[in-house]
């Protein structure tokens, strides 16, 4: 049994002139990481506040825990464990405070499940007198976290926790996730950041609210369905130019100290690569096949939704 | 249970760090009990007066002497008859006026007593009290030097008539209105505020994704509000009886009891505004506009009621706070029972119920 | 050597006994794309205000575009851009409206904006929501324009705090490409980002670690020196020997 089952959920806003969620499916089995990648505005907020029971959707169904998220709010409000996208502590009471507030309120103690909080808490410990508004940010993350997890949800919400944080503080929450799953709780995860999606299951990206592509993020990428090329050169702007203008390149695009692209007709890697390197003779020019990654595909999908999009236009 | 006392703990850690708070909270009473108090009957000095004088004899113009070389008065041209001194008033040229009938000296000695009368423009009435006080004293001590040694003195009795507002409304009867007044500030502004905050903050999305009752949140966001109404309330009691020596007349329970009914009211409407509200900003400029200056000026608490135009009368009648200040007037400034103001407390009920009820059916138990 | 167009010569910025910025030394050249690195609470957003002359440091010295950072702030003000990741336009007025209303502000003259936003407009491809409200834009669109508009009154430098947060991948490389068309055209650009493949875009970095300035280097010399392939070890290496964590 699945522990999230969502039915072509759809949710509009502003009687229905914003489409914030469209025809929305999937599930998450019981124990998984699952991660939904997408930028701001691409319904992830809303579709995690219609699952613990925030907002009501327009149509179609869905299930937390095999419970209904409109008839049974009561009862998931009991089970799951939601960390909102803000940070959504009181500022004005103490580390301590917080935990002790939230517990109560989950009807529960920390002792109870402090084993659960354990290790995300003795980081924190050492300023439990602390207000929360004086913490830093990944301090104040991992007291939310502590305070989604007090009542040992069966199901923990995490709407983008990393947004705002540094790579060190990304990286040790992702840490504190991985740790939580083997505990056996299951996790929903939303991010912008797309380095995050190799970091669970299996993920959904997702982008103006509907969902391009579900899968684990290695079929993922391994679903990209051309050659993916790397190319540098010492001025990498007149390079992306060039290739931009360039017949036989379909897409190009620049990502970190590279350009990434695709051309029209894909064959032989080295003829392919030399002819490219005749036509753009450049100073420390560096040509080369790669693997793609997760942002290589979201991109590659959000322009063959483009194309899809404009072509029902017209 | 023990879920609420938590709940209610929180919000008086919310209420006691918060130093903006609490300065509304305590300054705010100390600060309008003082003004209303002192600011509006500080002494009164070189006010414009008409003398009316029918007898023209000794002892009369003894006494216009005096009041012309009191610090206190500025003598102005007499006149003739009673519209006359009207008409003084309605040019704004005198506060008041003295009136000596035709046999005063006369009366003064045949009698052993004769009567004067003062009357003033009670349109100030703090001014108007202040000035009868003065007119008196001076015409006592003129009494006093007049016979020191007579077994039997004579008298002359002032008789003081006020024009304009006869039942001397504003006075003391600031009190009844900043009372109601604080009870806004504490009860909706305080309240409103505490619960969008919650919203501000994103922590009413986690408060309603527990498994904590939606409507225990409003029931835990108001009674530590109406804790703190009542320590505002017993504080401008304390104020208004040490300070300004205003005796408080009717049963304290009563007033009490009234007072907690108001509260809610004030409670209900703090709650039905925040849940029309999403910013703390909106909430108190909504309190603001829509629950205290109606206060302020709807309830015959600084500007008369009957001298407003028909409309506004009206309007006054759905404000719950002109009934809590006219049944606050009747049992702490006249010392009447819970039968004389019955009517209005039952008006007042019925407003709370309606409130509340609207105010728990408007919560929403999810974000949109 | 192109000119320096910021210089900072130890500046520091202390809170009490907090110091946000502590004695940093660098300068950004003329037409430079310039990436300001760090964690959360590393000094990044105090230095950033001292060099947009919204807070005066509490020694050292700097200078923007030629002017003092202690007594020319107004100067410095009207000669920069600055757009942040908070978007910075009113939602409550039309493309054309919130562009005229910014270059206004700059002392551009009525003429010269009727023509520019007609330009910017059309580069934009914003032509038929020109009249809308900016409110209704996608956040992408939003922040592009925003860039554009800061950038509109044809400043020597433009400040860039975190302009990509959120933003779609397409979205964020097209934003690159205004940052790039910028520089071309000769404004210095000063960008922070919490996207390590950006700092790759830039031509030379700057990582903060506790208030100091703890690398300066073009991304490929400094990934050399770290003997590492990604800038996000680099950033890693240096950020985890942060002591304080203060936002």
């Amino acid at each position: 049994m699945s522990d999230v089952q969502v039915n072509s959920l759809t949710k509009t806003f502003e009687k229905g002139s914003i489409q914030a969620v469209n025809d929305v499916s999937f599930s998450v089995e019981k124990g998984e990481l699952f991660g939904l990648i997408g930028p701001d505005g691409a319904g992830k907020t809303t579709l995690f506040r219609m699952l613990t029971t925030l907002l009501l959707p327009d149509s179609g169904s869905a299930t937390v825990n095999g419970m209904d998220i409109v008839k049974d709010y009561r009862e998931i409000r009991r089970r799951v464990g939601y960390m909102p996208g803000k940070f959504s502590l009181y500022q004005d009471l103490t580390i301590e405070e917080n935990l002790h507030f939230f517990a109560t309120v989950f009807n529960t103690t920390i002792e109870e499940n402090y084993n659960l909080i354990k290790d995300i808490y003795v980081q924190i410990e050492p300023f439990k007198k602390r207000r929360a508004g004086k913490l830093s940010g990944g301090m104040k993350q991992k007291l939310a976290l502590c305070c989604a997890l007090i009542h040992k949800p069966t199901v923990l919400f995490l709407d983008e926790p990393t947004t705002g944080v540094d790579v060190v503080s990304r990286k040790e929450f992702w840490d504190m996730l991985k740790s939580l799953k083997q505990q056996g709780i299951t996790i929903l995860v939303s991010t912008p950041y797309m380095d995050e999606a190799n970091l669970c299951d299996r993920i959904a990206l997702i982008q103006n609210g509907e969902i391009m592509s579900i899968n684990t993020p290695e079929n993922i990428v391994k679903s990209f369905p051309n050659t993916l090329y790397a190319a540098k050169a010492k001025n990498i702007y007149l390079l992306l130019k060039r290739l931009e203008a360039d017949e036989e390149v379909e897409s190009c695009y620049a990502f970190g100290e590279y350009l990434h692209f695709t051309v029209k007709t894909d064959g032989n890697e080295n003829d392919l690569l030399n002819a490219i390197a005749e036509r753009h003779p450049l100073d420390e020019l560096e040509l080369k096949k790669i693997k793609p990654t997760i942002e290589d595909a979201f991109i590659r999908l959000m322009h063959e939704n483009t194309i899809k999009v404009t072509a029902d236009g017209e | 249970m023990k879920q609420l006392f938590v709940f209610i703990r929180k919000e008086f850690y919310h209420v006691f760090r918060d130093r903006r708070t609490l300065l509304i909270l305590f300054g705010l009473p100390v600060v309008q009990i003082v003004l209303f108090g002192f600011a509006l009957s500080s002494e009164v000095k070189n006010i414009g007066i008409t003398i009316f004088d029918q007898a023209h004899d000794l002892n009369s113009e003894q006494i216009v002497d005096r009041i012309k070389t009191s610090e206190y008065f500025i003598l102005k041209e007499s006149v003739n008859n009673y519209s006359e001194i009207e008409d003084r008033f309605q040019e704004g040229r005198v506060k008041c006026a003295l009136v000596f009938p035709p046999n005063f000296g006369a009366d003064l000695y045949r009698t052993g007593q004769a009567q004067v009368q003062i009357i003033a423009d009670a349109a100030d009435p703090n001014t108007a009290k202040i000035l009868e006080t003065y007119l008196s004293a001076i015409i006592g001590q003129y009494q006093h030097e007049l016979n020191p040694n007579v077994k039997i003195p004579y008298q002359i009795v002032p008789t003081v008539r006020q024009l304009y507002n006869e039942e001397q409304n504003g006075s003391l009867s600031f009190i009844p209105g900043v009372i109601a007044l604080i009870f806004m500030i504490v009860s909706t502004a305080l309240t409103s505020v505490a619960v969008v905050r919650e919203k501000e903050m994103g922590t009413m999305e986690i408060l309603l994704v527990s498994p904590f009752n939606p409507i225990m949140v409003l029931i835990a966001k108001a009674i530590p509000y109406l804790v703190l109404s009542l320590i505002d309330f017993i504080i401008v009691l304390l104020l208004s009886a040490y300070l300004l020596d205003v005796e408080i007349k009717g049963s304290l329970l009563l007033l009490f009891g009234e007072s907690i009914l108001f509260i809610i009211t004030c409670l209900s409407l703090g709650l039905l505004v925040s849940s029309v509200t999403e910013s703390q900003q909106a909430a108190m400029l909504f309190s603001m506009m829509a629950m205290m200056l109606p206060t302020l000026l709807l309830t015959g608490f600084i500007f008369p009621l009957e001298n407003m135009p028909k409309i506004f009368q009206v309007i006054s009648n759905i404000i719950p706070s002109k009934y809590y200040y006219i049944i606050v007037k009747a049992v702490m400034l006249k010392g009447l029972g819970f039968e004389y103001v019955w009517k209005e407390t039952l008006v007042l009920l019925g407003m709370t119920t309606f409130l509340l009820g609207l105010a728990l059916k408007k919560f929403k138990i999810r974000l949109a | 050597m192109a000119n320096k167009i910021i210089e900072c010569h130890e500046l520091s910025k202390h809170f009490g006994d907090f110091k946000a910025v502590d004695q940093i030394t660098f300068d950004v050249k003329e037409g430079e794309i310039f990436g300001f690195l760090g964690a959360n609470g590393a000094g990044k957003t105090t230095a950033m205000r001292i060099l947009c002359g919204l807070s005066y440091p509490t020694s050292g010295e700097a200078s923007v575009a030629g002017f003092n950072v202690y007594k020319q702030q107004e100067k410095i003000k009207k000669h920069i851009g600055y757009m942040s990741q908070k978007f910075s336009l009113y939602d409550n007025l039309t493309i054309l409206e919130n562009i005229e209303f910014y270059g206004g502000v700059y002392g551009v003259s009525r003429e010269e904006i009727k023509k520019r936003s007609n330009e910017l407009v059309a580069t934009l491809g914003l032509e038929k929501e020109a009249k809308k409200l900016v409110g209704s834009l996608p956040l992408g669109w939003k922040q592009k324009l925003a860039f554009s508009v800061a950038i509109f009154h044809r400043p020597k430098i433009v400040f860039l705090d975190e302009p990509t947060g959120g933003v779609d991948p397409i979205t964020r490389r097209q934003f690159w490409d205004m940052i790039y068309q910028a520089a071309e055209d000769g404004i210095t650009v000063f960008v922070t980002t919490h996207y390590m493949d950006e700092a790759e875009y830039c031509n030379r970095i700057t990582v903060m670690v506790d208030g100091r300035v703890e690398a300066l280097d073009s991304p490929a010399r400094l990934k050399e020196s770290f003997h590492t392939h990604s800038m996000d070890e680099v950033f890693y290496q240096l950020a985890r020997k942060a002591k304080r964590s203060s936002d």
